[in-house]
């Protein structure tokens, strides 16, 4: 008690008296500087860039001009004449193509049947529904459309192709290397520390090695492609294997993440059970199944969720590995805004931005919402 | 022991022995898989490694593997690259040690006093209050970027309207957040592609006068690694016992004293990690780079991928700048990675 007396006691000292009034205020002072930081570089250009995106701007003397036109940048990218660069060139819906559209189309509309007649329904749960139902089937009939039948996928459609496809590899990767590593095997540290030194490096650095690389005339698999009569054979110039090579970067680079998680997962199950189940006799596949699999999961599904989250920004690998090309063949969402912003396309570019804030973050969300909570319903 | 003897070549083979040992082929694949992974890791590097220490003509002639039996290892492209270019390599390399460390510090600094906050401090912020704050933010844009208004006094006429509505409406407001919605907003910040917030924040260094400084690069990479360190330091703090904080309270301490006498100290395996994770991530950043600097404040990643556009594929001058600048980085991975490994994992798997 007499210790916060003393403490209330107007004091002299300049720095005690700085030290009472931060006391009195610390609960707003400790948080402020965070707060005013994340409104000031991102709430602030987050505005900012939904307007600029509703205008066209164009150099005038002695500055620039901002000229609102609403909704046309959108209109532009979605059906303009920028419908090529974001959505792709659409080919002809063929037989296979649409029998796919229709499973992906009864399936969507199947899940979202059965919620309706599930016993929690909700005003934002059926608008959230409707979003993600709309978004999985734009994206698949785009996919269908641009990727079958002739046509030449966006930089949307790539960016989902980067996304869909990295992520997936990575995570099996990641995961076998994982099951590996967590067997009792020596130098298990030595394997960690080398399996993880890939996520440290730059970007740029792997995109610059990786081109080396797949050099098929001087790089270091040249007598390989020469022996498979491949010397001639241009990588950069194919579109898929343009993508390929993107691609296999962003592995590298990413699959020690998903391992290093993966690994203490593993290594956190419960020892117990997986013993009793071995001497039971279950095979090494049932052990994973059974135990593993389920015990992991929600980590496995938050990794999953945070490398989404980070894989829609790429741009490093394709703009130093093919600079977007051939033609736009691997251009990402994020390498499009920027080209647009160069091309001093402000308005086109914060609207390529916002597009990419809207698919990332309904996919997102619909990937929290239909796989993390379930796994984690499951656990307990 | 006398099982053994009873097992064919087949079981000897395929079955363990027993429960903590791998049977020979289980034990030869996980070796071969886990080496094969290795070399996939390793070989980039080591390639990067040598082409530094390549001539032109050994590069041009078709790939050399060992140095000192395939190809006589020279020193022409480090000596061009540190003595020849000398200013411009190294500028960009101080550019980015200085903004690197500069940022980490900041973002670590005001995360963890956030993270803290959140851990101990109860907040309840009116909802009202925040829908109050992001109209008038939208009407102060507009206000500059329609009306044309100069910002200053765009700013203090927003500001002015937000107090008033603070003293008088928002005391009559219910609804409010807790901390566990500020902590999803701040962490949720993650989410906005970069893209989004490059071109206002351009234009406000431009306005400014701060484009291709130390400052912007600096202010800009602090924010964008404040949701990482908030994120991971919250769960350091919440780990902290109670106890010697409240007792540190009555003995007269001050809340800065607390903090930085016994909760930092208290943390500082956590602090080692996310320290590292946000160097590492501000070392290697692209983008935002791209936009906010040209010359002056240009970073290593910059000088790297510029070296495309100048002069072609010289790729042993690119493999030098590639080596160092990725060497430190090397070398604090294998040195520490199992502090920046624990800070990934907090993060993921508290999730």
């Amino acid at each position: 008690m007499t210790a916060t007396a003393v403490m209330t006691e107007p004091s002299r000292d300049p720095a005690a008296r700085i030290g009472e009034w931060f006391d009195r205020r610390s609960g707003g002072l400790m948080i402020m500087p965070a707060v005013v930081i994340l409104l000031a570089f991102a709430i602030f250009p987050l505005i900012t860039s939904a307007y600029l995106a509703l205008t066209r701007f164009a150099l005038s003397a002695g500055g620039f001009d901002l000229r609102f036109i609403g909704l046309r940048n959108f209109r532009k990218l979605l059906f303009g004449s920028q419908q090529y660069h974001f959505l792709g060139t659409f080919g002809e819906l063929g037989l296979v193509g649409g029998a796919a559209l229709a499973l992906v189309a009864i399936a969507v509309a199947y899940g979202f049947v059965r919620y309706l007649r599930g016993a929690r329904v909700s005003a934002i749960g059926v608008v959230g529904r409707l979003i993600a139902a709309a978004l999985a089937l734009a994206v698949a009939t785009l996919f269908v459309r641009t990727v079958t039948g002739g046509g030449f996928p966006g930089s949307l459609g790539v960016t989902i192709i980067y996304v869909v496809g990295g992520v997936a590899v990575q995570f099996a990767l990641g995961l076998g290397l994982a099951l590996l590593c967590a067997r009792p095997i020596r130098a298990r540290n030595f394997f960690r520390v080398v399996f993880f030194v890939p996520l440290m490096v730059t970007p740029v650095g792997i995109a610059y090695a990786f081109r080396m690389l797949a050099d098929t005339d001087k790089g270091p698999f040249a007598p390989i492609w020469r022996f498979a009569g491949f010397q001639e054979f241009a990588w950069a110039t194919d579109p898929w294997s343009a993508r390929l090579v993107v691609m296999i970067g962003d592995t590298w680079q990413w699959t020690p993440f998903l391992f290093l998680v993966l690994l203490a997962a593993i290594e956190n199950q419960p020892r117990e059970q997986m013993e009793a189940a071995t001497i039971d006799g279950a095979s090494s596949y049932q052990v994973f199944r059974d135990i593993t699999w389920p015990a992991i999961a929600p980590v496995a599904a938050t990794i999953v969720l945070i490398r989404l989250i980070e894989a829609f920004k790429i741009i490093d690998l394709p703009n130093v590995l093919t600079n977007g090309g051939p033609g736009i063949a691997t251009e990402s969402m994020t390498l499009h805004a920027f080209i647009a912003w160069r091309t001093l396309d402000l308005g086109g570019s914060a609207a390529v931005g916002y597009m990419l804030l809207f698919v990332t973050t309904v996919t997102c969300l619909s990937f929290f919402h239909f796989v993390v909570r379930r796994t984690r319903v499951l656990e307990t | 022991m006398t099982a053994r003897h009873d097992r064919s070549l087949r079981q000897r083979l395929f079955e363990p022995r027993d429960l903590v040992s791998m049977a020979p082929v289980t034990k030869l694949l996980t070796y071969a898989g886990l080496f094969a992974w290795t070399l996939v890791v390793l070989f980039p590097l080591y390639w990067l490694l040598i082409t530094s220490f390549k001539l032109p003509v050994q590069v041009n002639d078709g790939p050399d593997y060992l140095p000192f039996i395939d190809f006589a290892p020279s020193g022409h492209a480090w000596r061009y690259i540190f003595v020849e270019l000398g200013n411009d390599t190294l500028r960009p390399y101080f550019n980015s040690v200085i903004i690197a460390l500069g940022a980490t510090l900041l973002a670590v600094l005001i995360g963890s006093l956030a993270a803290y906050a959140l851990v101990r401090i109860e907040y309840r912020v009116k909802v009202g209050a925040v829908v109050a704050f992001l109209v008038i933010l939208a009407g102060v844009v507009w206000a500059i970027a329609v009306q044309g208004l100069p910002w200053t006094l765009s700013a203090a006429i927003g500001g002015a309207l937000f107090v008033l509505f603070m003293v008088t409406l928002a005391r009559r407001l219910r609804r409010h957040l807790g901390n566990n919605d500020i902590l999803f907003w701040i962490i949720s910040n993650r989410v906005l592609p970069p893209v989004v917030a490059v071109l206002p924040i351009y234009v406000m260094f431009q306005q400014l006068r701060l484009l291709d400084t130390h400052v912007a690069l600096i202010a800009t990479y602090t924010a964008v690694n404040l949701p990482i360190v908030v994120w991971l330091m919250r769960d350091f703090f919440a780990t902290i016992p109670v106890d010697l904080e409240e007792s540190a309270q009555i003995d007269g301490a001050s809340k800065l004293r607390i903090f930085f006498g016994i909760v930092l100290p208290l943390a500082k395996p956590g602090l080692a990690a996310t320290f590292l994770l946000v160097l590492i991530l501000s070392w290697n950043e692209y983008l935002l780079a791209l936009f906010l600097s040209t010359a002056n404040a240009q970073t290593m990643p910059l000088l790297v991928a510029a070296q495309n556009a100048t002069r072609g594929p010289q790729w042993w001058y690119m493999s030098v700048l590639i080596v160092i600048m990725i060497a430190p980085v090397v070398a604090i991975t294998v040195l520490l990675q199992k502090y920046i490994a624990r800070g990934l994992l907090i993060g993921a798997v508290k999730g």
